[in-house]
C-alpha cells in the first residue's frame, strides 16, 4: 500500500526521523493559515508548497513549489489544489490534487552549504535482507545516477538477527562526505529510519533527498513509503491511511470482491486463474493483436459469483472490445465453471461484446458443450492456439 | 529416482484440521501420498481423515516418522509453522499458504540458514512426483510418471506446461513450484539443480515471469553446467512497471527484471525460450526426439 507523502512523514517523525514542519491544506485559506503558523513556530520566511498525490516526480509537472511570501502560499496553493497534474510517473491524463502540503523552507542560509543526499530502504531479493542504498548524489533519478556515476551508489545490507549496527550507520555517514554535528545527526538519522521501516512493515522508503540543511541539521525532505500489504492485519492505523481516491476506482471495486485486478489500458478484458496463466493470458491478447485491458486473477476456485462480479467490473471499461477468459480447471472442474459463466450472463443481461471461453484441464470437454449449447454468443475453446486464433478474428 | 518426494515420503499436514489442509490432505491421501497425519496445536490426540492430529511437529516425527511437511496455516502464523517444522528436523518443508508478510519470510530465511531443511515456498501450489508423491494442491490427474522435470513461480501456468507434457507422451518426473513471493525457500536455480542431478529427469522446463533476478541467475548456472535441454517461458511481457501482478514478487522494479531481458539472458546461455505458452511442450517432443 503506497502512503502520501505528509503520511508517511508521520510514520517517520513517530519513530524519530526529523521532517520538516508541516502541516496538510484542504484550501488556499487553510494553506495560507498554516503557514502563519509555521513561521510563528519556526521562523521560516519561505515555505514549500507540494502536492499530495500518489507518484513522484511531482516537482516537474509543477506539483512542488517554494513559496517567498505568504500571498504566494495561497497562490500556489490554489494553483495545485484541483489541478490535474502530470507527472513521469502518471498517465498522460494526470492525477487530480485534493491536497497540500505546507512546510518551513529547510534550505535556509547558515554556516554550511545545504546538501542534498539519496537514500532507501528496501528488500534485496537475492539474500532475502533488507537494505540501505544511499548516494551523495541527491534530489535527482536514482537510476540515472546509477548510470551516470555507479560509484556514486552505496549498499548496506542489514543482517536480520542484529539490526542496522553503529559502525554502518557511522559508515554511511562518512560515506556521504559529512563530518562534526552533521555526521553524528546523520548517524541518528539512519538508525532511526531503520526502526521506522522495521517497525511499519515497510516495503519501501526511498527519501530523496535527504537535506543536510545550513545548520547542520538533517530533514527527510521528501518521503515515499511503501507498506507490505500481507502484513496490514497488524498495522489497523496505517490501513486506516489508505486513500482510495488515490486508486483507479475499477481496482478498488475489485478489491471489494477480494478480485486481484489491474487496470491497464487496451482493448481486450481477460479474467483467468492464477496469477502466472493470468500475466501469460495478457501476453497472449497481445500476441494475437489486441492490447490487455487489465489483469485480473479470480482466483483458484473460480466460483460463480466471484465470475459474475469480474464480469460486471471489466465490462464497465468502455475501452473493452472482447472479453477473454482462460481458466485451467485443477481441481475445480471447467463445466462448474462454464456453468458460472453461462449464469453470469444470463444475470447481467445483454452482453454486446464477443467472449471468448477458453477452459482446459478437469472436464474441459464438458465445459465446452455447455457453452456452445447455451445459445449464448460465447466462443469457446480447449487449445491455446484457438482460443489466440478467436481473439485475432473478433477484433477484426 | 525423482527429487524432493517420493513414495518414501512421509507427509505431516500443519493445519490438518482447518478448511484447506482437509481438503487438500483428503486430495493428497487419495492420489496415494502417505499423509501419516497432521498438526493442530490444541487438538492433539484426536484423529481426522483416519490419521491421528498432533500438538507438534516434534511429536509427528516421534511418533510417525514424518520427513515431509505440507503447511496450510494462516498467513499470521505460518511463518512460526516453518520453523518449527525446520526445527523437528523435517527435511522437505512445503509451505502453501499466501499472504506472508515479508519481515516474517526474512526471519525464516535467517532461521533456515545452515540447516539440513529446504522450504519450498511459501505461495506456491507444492510438489508432485507423479505416481509416488503429492505435496500440493495441484490436480493430480494431469499429470504422467515419465521424462521432463518443471520449476514454475507459478501454478496455473505449472498445470499448463504438465498437460502439454502429458499429452505429449513425454510425462514428468518431478513438478516443483517454487512460488510468486520475493522471499521463497528454494530459487529457480536451486530447483534446476536438483533436476540436472536427477538421472531420470531428461528435459527441464522452466517457467519464469517478471520480477527478481532468479531466472537469470539460473540461467547463468545452466551456461555452465546444465547436461540436459531447458526450455524456457516468461509471463508478464506485457505487465506494467511498478505494479504487483497477483503474487507479491511479480513487479518490476528496474530494466533487468522485465520479461524481454529475462528472455534475452535466458537465450544467450542456451535455454530454449518459447514465446507462446502453448508451444512448450511442442519444443520438448522436438528437443527429446
Amino acid at each position: 500500500m503506497n502512503l502520501h507523502e505528509h503520511q508517511g512523514k508521520l510514520i517517520l517523525k513517530k519513530y524519530g526521523v526529523t521532517v520538516p514542519d508541516g502541516s496538510i491544506a484542504e484550501s488556499p485559506e487553510k494553506a495560507m493559515e498554516f503557514a502563519k503558523v509555521l513561521q510563528e513556530r519556526t521562523g521560516t520566511d519561505k515555505w514549500a508548497v507540494k502536492a499530495q498525490i500518489h507518484a513522484g516526480g511531482r516537482g516537474k509537472g509543477g506539483g512542488v513549489k517554494i513559496a517567498k511570501s505568504l500571498d504566494e502560499v495561497s497562490k500556489f496553493a490554489d494553483q495545485m489544489i484541483g489541478m490535474m497534474l502530470i507527472t513521469p510517473q502518471t498517465s498522460a491524463k494526470g492525477k487530480l490534487v485534493r491536497k497540500v502540503l505546507i512546510e518551513q523552507n529547510i534550505y535556509y542560509p547558515g554556516k554550511s552549504d545545504v546538501r542534498e543526499f539519496y537514500m532507501s530502504f528496501l528488500l534485496n531479493r537475492k539474500t532475502g535482507r533488507n537494505m540501505i542504498i544511499y548516494s551523495p548524489r541527491g534530489g535527482m533519478d536514482i537510476e540515472k545516477v546509477a548510470e551516470e556515476t555507479p560509484d556514486q551508489i552505496f549498499t548496506e545490507e542489514i543482517d536480520p538477527k542484529f539490526g542496522l549496527l553503529d559502525f554502518q550507520a557511522r559508515k554511511i555517514s562518512f560515506n556521504l562526505g559529512l563530518s562534526g554535528e552533521a555526521y553524528k545527526r546523520m548517524v541518528v538519522f539512519v538508525k532511526a529510519l531503520e526502526i521506522a521501516y522495521n517497525e511499519s512493515d515497510a516495503s519501501l522508503f526511498e527519501i530523496n533527498p535527504v537535506i543536510k540543511a545550513a545548520d547542520d541539521k538533517i530533514y527527510a525532505a521528501d518521503c515515499k513509503v511503501t507498506i507490505d500489504n500481507n502484513a496490514l492485519f497488524r498495522h489497523p492505523d496505517i490501513l486506516e491511511l489508505r486513500d482510495l481516491a488515490e486508486e483507479d476506482p475499477m481496482e478498488v471495486e475489485a478489491s471489494r470482491y477480494d478480485l486481484n485486478f489491474v487496470k491497464l489500458d487496451g482493448n481486450v478484458g481477460c479474467m483467468v486463474n492464477g496469477a502466472g496463466l493470468a500475466m501469460a493470458t495478457m501476453d497472449m491478447i497481445k500476441m494475437s493483436g489486441g492490447e490487455p485491458a487489465n489483469f485480473l486473477d479470480v482466483g483458484g476456485s473460480a466460483n460463480p459469483k466471484r465470475v459474475e462480479e469480474a464480469f460486471r467490473i471489466i465490462l464497465k471499461d468502455p475501452n473493452v472490445k472482447a472479453i477473454f477468459v482462460n481458466i485451467f480447471g485443477g481441481i475445480v472442474r471447467c463445466d462448474r465453471v462454464a456453468q458460472g459463466i453461462v449464469d453470469a450472463y444470463n444475470n447481467i443481461g445483454v452482453i454486446n461484446i464477443p467472449i471468448i471461453v477458453r477452459l482446459q484441464g478437469t472436464n474441459a470437454e464438458e465445459g465446452k458443450e455447455l457453452i456452445d449449447n447455451s445459445g449464448l454468443k460465447v466462443h469457446s475453446a480447449i487449445a491455446l492456439e484457438d482460443a489466440a486464433r478467436l481473439v485475432n478474428e473478433v477484433l477484426k | 529416482m525423482s527429487v524432493l518426494v517420493d513414495k518414501n515420503s512421509k507427509v505431516v499436514v500443519q493445519g490438518f484440521t482447518g478448511n484447506e489442509g482437509t481438503f487438500h490432505a483428503s486430495q493428497m491421501i487419495e492420489y496415494g501420498t502417505d499423509v501419516i497425519g497432521g498438526v493442530t496445536p490444541g487438538k492433539g490426540g484426536q484423529m481426522h481423515l483416519s490419521r491421528p492430529v498432533f500438538n507438534t511437529v516434534q511429536d509427528a516425527v516421534n511418533d510417525a516418522g514424518a520427513n515431509v511437511s505440507i503447511i496450510f496455516v494462516p498467513p499470521a502464523f505460518a511463518a512460526d509453522a516453518i520453523m518449527e517444522a525446520a526445527e523437528a528436523g523435517i527435511k522437505v518443508i512445503v509451505c502453501i499458504t499466501e499472504g506472508i508478510p515479508t519481515k516474517d519470510m526474512i526471519k525464516v530465511k535467517e532461521y533456515l540458514r545452515g540447516k539440513d531443511t529446504r522450504l519450498i515456498g511459501p505461495n506456491c501450489p507444492g510438489v508432485i512426483t507423479p505416481g509416488e508423491a503429492k505435496v500440493g494442491i495441484m490436480p493430480g490427474f494431469i499429470h504422467k510418471p515419465g521424462r521432463v522435470g518443471l520449476v514454475s513461480r507459478s501454478g496455473t501456468l505449472t498445470y499448463e506446461a504438465v498437460d502439454q507434457l502429458t499429452k505429449a507422451g513425454l510425462g514428468e518426473t518431478t513438478a516443483i513450484g517454487i512460488g510468486g513471493d520475493p522471499i521463497i525457500g528454494t530459487t529457480t536455480k536451486d530447483a534446476i539443480e536438483l533436476l540436472m542431478g536427477d538421472p531420470k529427469t531428461e528435459g527441464i522446463v522452466m517457467i519464469g515471469e517478471i520480477g527478481g533476478t532468479m531466472e537469470a541467475d539460473a540461467a547463468r548456472w545452466i551456461k555452465k553446467h546444465g547436461t540436459k535441454p531447458v526450455v524456457g517461458f516468461i509471463a508478464g511481457a506485457t505487465a506494467p512497471k511498478g505494479r504487483t501482478m497477483g503474487h507479491a514478487g511479480a513487479i518490476i522494479g528496474g530494466k533487468d527484471d522485465t520479461a524481454e531481458a529475462k528472455k534475452q539472458i535466458m537465450r544467450e546461455c542456451g535455454i530454449h525460450v518459447v514465446d507462446s505458452l502453448g508451444d512448450i511442450g511442442k519444443k520438448m517432443t522436438e528437443l527429446l526426439k
